[in-house]
C-alpha cells in the first residue's frame, strides 16, 4: 500500500519541494500549511507519517506535535521534524513534545526518504 | 515540461518578498514601539524560512547572512538582547541588506561583501562580541551520531537495547528498529520480559522489555547507531563488538520478534494495532477505549507485537488543544483568502466589460423598439442593469489590493536618502489598507518615490537649520492614503520649511515662465515647481536630481488620470497631493458629440458644462478664442478642430462648452457639439489595439457597439495652450 505522508510546513517553496521529492518517491503526500491546518487536515486524513516545520505561524510544530500525540489515534504515527533549527534545547523539545524523529534542513530528499521508510512501518 | 525546480524556484523567490516585507513592517512595528509578542517571533520566521528555502538552492551566501541575522533576532525572541532602537536599526540595516542578498541570489548578481561583512561586524557588536563566531557557521549538521572506527575484526555486534517509556510516546517502534537492524546483516533477537510485572502493578504505559539482539555483519557502530538515530535518547542502548562468529547465547528463542506478521491482539482492545502486547498477563482495561480504527490500521498492517507499553499520554491535554484551537480561530481569517491567478481576474474583468456593454446595447435595442417603460422587458432591462453594475463593481474590488505594498518600500527609501543626505527623518505612514485597483498600485510606486526623495532632500531643512527655527533635529515625513470622492489621495507632507516662494517666482520669471509683472497666487507660484525644467536646489543633488523633476512626475501622474498638486506654508512645511482614479479598467464619463464622433471625455476632468455666449468670446489670435468667465478669462479649445475632425471652427453660440480643469488646475473649455449623458465606459487600450493617437487616452464600446474615443483631455487643453504660450498666463490669472 502506498505510503501517505501529511507534510506541514508554512514555506510554499519548501510545501513544493517536499511534494516533488516524495511524489517522485512514490508516496502519496497531503499538505499542511501550518499546525492547525494540519491538524484540520487530520480530521479527514490518515497519513502513515507526518513531516513537520517548527517555526510556522499560527501553531508552530511544537505545539502540532502535542495535539497530534494528545490525540489517541495519532499516538502511533511516526512524526518527523524538518527544520534548519540545531539548537540542542529545540530539538529537546520537539523530542518532549512526541516528535519521533529530527532531520535538519537543508535537507536531502534522499536523506528524507529514507528517513520517512525509516519509521514508516 | 516546465523544470519543476525552476518553478520551485520561482515560488521561492516570490515567497522572498513576501518575507521581506514582513520583515520590514514588523520591524517598523518594532522600531515605533506597535508591536505585540507575535511580531518578533513573525520576524524571526521571516527570516528563518528564508534561510530554510536558500538551503534547499544552495544559496550560500544568503543562508549565511540569513543564519547570522537570524541569530541575533533569535536573542531578542529569549530576551538574550534587547530591542532597544539602537539595535531594531541595526536590524532594519540588516533587512535591507537581506533584501539585496536575495535579489542577488535570484538575479544572479553579486553580493556585496564590503555590506554583509559590515552587517555582521555590527550584529557582534550588539550581541556583545557573544554568539557571532558560532553565528557565522550556518547549519551547523545534526545530532548526537558518534563516529567510531570499525575495528578490522569485528565480526558482529551485540546489541543491549532497552526501550524507555517516552520511546513508544514518540510514535517510535521498536519492531521497526528490529526491522531496520536486520537490513544490516542476520540478526537473532531475545527479548528480556523479566522486568514485567504482575498484571495489576502494570502500568499500561510503561516500558519493561529488554531485546539483545546479535548483528551478524562487520558494520561500523555508526551504522548501528543510525539505526537508533530517533531513539537513542530514549532508550538504554550498549553496543559491543564481537570478533568472529557471533554466538546466540543460550536460552535464545529465535524468532520471539521480528517478522511482522505474527502478534495477537487482546479482546478487550479489538481493532488496535497498537495495543497489540507481547505475551504477558492480561492487563487492565484501556482507560480511553475510544480509538479510532482507521488512524491505527496503517500501523497495525507492518508492527509486529509489541509491548503493551503505549503511553496514554496525559489525556487531559484535550482542552490544551481546544485553546489553542480557539485561539487559532481569531487567526483563521488570515487563511480565508485564495491566490487566484491574475490572468483569470483579468479575463473576468474583460468579460464583465463585455457584459456592462451589451447590458447597455441591448437597453438601446428595447428602447428604440418603443416599448412601454413600465413593461414587464424594461423592468427586467433595469434589474439587470444594476446587477450588472453590482457584478462589475464586485469584480473590480477583486483587483484592488491595499497600497500596503508599495508604502513597505517607502521605509528603505527614506533610510537611504536621510543617510545620503545626513538628515535624521522620521516617517509616518497612515492608511496603509486603503484599497486602490492592481493596475494603479503597479503604477503610483514611482511618483510616490519621487515625492518622497524631494520631501527629504528639498522639503526638510538641513539640521543646523531646524535647530534654529526651533524645530527638533528629526524631520517627519508622513505619507497618507484615504479615499476621496471616488478616487485614491496619497499626500505626502513635511514638516520642512515650505516652498520658498520669493525664489520660485524669481526663477520662474528668470526661465521665462512668467512675465514679471505677473500676479500669481501663493498656491500658483507652488505649483509653478510642476513646470518643465524647474528646480529651485541650489545645486541638483544626487537625489532627487537624477535629471527627474517634479513636471515628470506630473506627467506619469496626469497618464494615469491622476493630479498632483502642492500647498505650502512658509517654516511649517509642504504637502504634495496626489489623486489618482481607483482604477485604469472603467471611467466615468460624459459622452459628447463633435462632427458626428462620439466621444468620452472623463468626468473627474469636468468642472461645469455651460452655453457660451457670443459677447463673451474673444478672439485671442487667429486660432485662438478666450471665453470671458466669471471676470476671469479661459481659452477655447474646439475639440472637431484639435483632432481633426474639421477644418472649420465652430460657432461658439451653436456649441456646447464643457469647462475642464487639467493638471495642475490649468482651465479650458472645450466645445463640442452636443451632451448625450453621462455613463461609466470600459476603458480599452488604442495603443494595445492599434496605436498612440495625440489627443486621445484610449477607447471604449458604446451600447449601439459603436467604438468611442476617450479624450485626453490634459493633451487636448495643453497642445492648445501651448499655441498661445505667453499671453495666457496672464489672462489665466483670475
Amino acid at each position: 500500500m502506498t505510503t501517505t505522508v501529511l507534510t506541514v510546513d508554512d514555506s510554499r517553496a519548501m510545501r513544493d519541494m517536499l511534494r516533488h521529492s516524495l511524489l517522485a518517491a512514490g508516496f502519496r503526500v497531503i499538505q499542511a500549511e501550518d499546525g492547525l491546518h494540519g491538524l484540520e487536515v487530520l480530521e479527514t486524513e490518515t497519513p502513515d507519517v507526518i513531516v513537520t516545520d517548527i517555526n510556522m505561524p499560527r501553531m508552530d510544530g511544537f505545539g502540532f506535535i502535542e495535539a497530534v500525540r494528545a490525540d489517541e489515534a495519532r499516538r502511533a504515527t511516526p512524526v518527523l521534524v524538518l527544520t534548519t533549527e540545531v539548537d540542542a534545547e529545540k530539538k529537546n523539545r520537539a523530542r518532549a513534545a512526541g516528535a519521533t524523529g529530527w532531520i535538519v534542513k537543508p535537507f536531502d530528499p534522499v536523506k528524507l526518504v529514507e528517513a520517512i521508510r525509516r519509521v514508516a512501518a | 515540461m516546465e523544470d519543476p525546480m525552476a518553478a520551485i524556484r520561482e515560488t521561492f523567490f516570490q515567497e522572498c518578498e513576501e518575507q521581506l516585507a514582513e520583515l520590514e513592517s514588523g520591524l517598523i512595528a518594532m522600531e515605533n514601539g506597535t508591536a505585540e509578542a507575535e511580531t518578533v517571533n513573525a520576524v524571526f520566521r521571516a527570516v528563518h524560512s528564508m534561510k530554510g528555502g536558500a538551503g534547499i538552492f544552495s544559496l550560500d551566501a544568503l543562508v549565511r547572512f540569513a543564519h547570522v541575522f537570524e541569530t541575533a533576532l533569535d536573542k531578542v525572541r529569549s530576551g538574550e538582547l534587547v530591542a532597544s532602537p539602537h539595535v531594531v536599526g541595526v536590524f532594519l540595516r540588516a533587512a535591507d541588506v537581506l533584501a539585496d542578498v536575495v535579489r542577488a541570489a535570484r538575479d544572479g548578481g553579486q553580493v556585496d561583501e564590503a555590506r554583509t561583512s559590515a552587517m555582521v561586524v555590527e550584529f557582534a557588536q550588539i550581541e556583545d562580541g557573544g554568539g557571532v563566531a558560532k553565528a557565522a557557521e550556518p547549519g551547523a549538521p545534526a545530532p548526537g551520531e558518534t563516529l567510531a572506527d570499525t575495528p578490522a575484526q569485528i565480526g558482529g555486534w551485540e546489541i543491549l537495547f532497552t526501550p524507555r517509556p517516552e520511546l513508544y510516546a514518540k510514535a517510535n517502534e521498536t519492531a521497526i528498529i528490529l526491522r531496520e537492524l536486520k537490513r544490516l546483516g542476520p540478526i537473532s533477537v531475545e527479548l528480556d520480559a523479566s522486568r514485567l510485572p504482575e498484571l495489576h502493578e502494570l502500568d499500561p504505559e510503561g516500558a519493561y522489555l529488554t531485546w539483545r539482539i546479535w548483528l551478524e555483519a562487520a558494520c561500523a557502530e555508526e551504522e548501528i547507531r543510525h539505526v537508533f538515530e530517533f531513539v537513542e535518547d530514549d532508550c538504554v542502548l550498549s553496543l559491543t563488538p564481537r570478533g568472529g562468529e557471533v554466538l546466540a547465547p543460550a536460552g535464545f528463542a529465535p524468532g520471539t520478534v521480528i517478522t511482522g506478521d505474527n502478534g495477537f491482539k487482546f479482546e478487550f482492545f479489538p481493532p488496535v494495532a497498537e495495543d497489540e502486547a507481547e505475551p504477558s498477563p492480561e492487563p487492565e482495561p484501556e482507560p480511553e477505549p475510544e480509538p479510532e480504527p482507521v488512524a491505527a490500521r496503517a500501523v497495525a498492517q507492518i508492527v509486529p507485537p509489541r509491548p503493551r507499553e503505549e503511553p496514554v499520554h496525559e489525556a487531559p491535554k484535550s482542552p490544551a488543544v481546544e485553546a489553542m484551537a480557539a485561539k487559532a480561530e481569531a487567526g483563521a481569517a488570515v487563511s480565508a483568502t485564495i491566490r487566484v491567478d491574475l490572468d483569470r481576474v483579468d479575463r473576468m474583468i474583460d468579460l464583465v466589460g463585455e457584459l456592462v456593454i451589451n447590458e447597455a446595447m441591448l437597453s438601446q435595442r428595447v428602447l428604440e423598439a418603443g416599448i412601454n417603460r413600465a413593461s414587464g422587458v424594461a423592468m427586467a432591462l433595469e434589474e439587470l442593469e444594476h446587477l450588472t453594475r453590482e457584478i462589475q463593481d464586485s469584480v473590480m474590488a477583486i483587483r484592488a489590493q491595499p497600497v500596503r505594498s508599495v508604502f513597505q518600500r517607502m521605509p528603505r527609501l527614506v533610510r537611504e536618502v536621510a543617510a545620503q543626505t545626513g538628515k535624521q527623518v522620521k516617517l509616518l505612514m497612515e492608511g496603509e489598507g486603503t484599497e486602490v485597483d492592481k493596475t494603479v498600485i503597479e503604477r503610483i510606486a514611482d511618483p510616490l518615490t519621487h515625492m518622497i526623495r524631494n520631501a527629504i532632500d528639498h522639503g526638510l531643512e538641513p539640521t543646523e537649520a531646524r535647530l534654529a527655527a526651533g524645530k527638533s533635529v528629526e524631520g517627519t515625513v508622513k505619507l497618507t492614503a484615504l479615499h476621496r470622492s471616488g478616487r485614491i489621495v496619497l499626500e505626502v507632507a513635511d514638516d520642512g520649511g515650505g516652498i520658498n516662494r520669493a525664489r520660485v517666482k524669481q526663477k520662474a520669471i528668470e526661465n521665462g515662465v512668467i512675465s514679471p509683472d505677473a500676479q500669481l497666487s501663493d498656491d500658483e507660484i507652488d505649483n509653478l515647481i510642476f513646470l518643465p525644467g524647474f528646480s529651485t536646489a541650489a545645486k541638483v543633488s544626487d537625489i532627487s536630481g537624477r535629471g527627474v523633476g517634479m513636471d515628470v512626475v506630473r506627467q506619469s501622474v496626469a497618464a494615469l488620470g491622476g493630479r498632483i498638486s502642492i500647498s505650502s506654508k512658509p517654516g511649517v512645511g509642504s504637502v504634495f497631493t496626489l489623486s489618482l482614479p481607483l482604477t485604469l479598467a472603467v471611467l466615468d464619463g460624459m459622452v459628447v458629440s463633435a462632427k458626428g464622433h462620439t466621444l468620452i471625455i472623463p468626468l473627474g476632468a469636468i468642472v461645469e458644462t455651460l452655453k457660451p455666449r457670443g459677447q463673451d468670446v474673444f478672439p485671442l489670435d487667429r486660432d485662438m478664442n478666450v471665453l470671458a468667465l466669471r471676470g476671469g478669462y479661459v481659452p477655447m479649445v474646439d475639440v472637431a478642430l484639435a483632432l481633426g475632425y474639421s477644418e472649420a471652427p465652430i460657432e461658439p453660440e451653436q456649441s456646447v462648452a464643457l469647462l475642464v480643469e487639467g493638471e495642475g488646475g490649468v482651465r479650458a473649455v472645450l466645445l463640442v457639439d452636443a451632451i448625450h449623458g453621462q455613463r461609466q465606459v470600459v476603458i480599452k487600450s488604442l495603443e494595445a489595439n492599434y496605436r498612440a493617437v495625440p489627443g486621445i487616452a484610449a477607447a471604449t464600446v458604446m451600447g449601439d457597439g459603436r467604438v468611442a474615443l476617450i479624450l485626453d483631455v490634459d493633451a487636448v487643453v495643453k497642445t492648445a495652450r501651448s499655441e498661445a504660450r505667453g499671453a495666457e498666463l496672464t489672462l489665466d490669472a483670475n
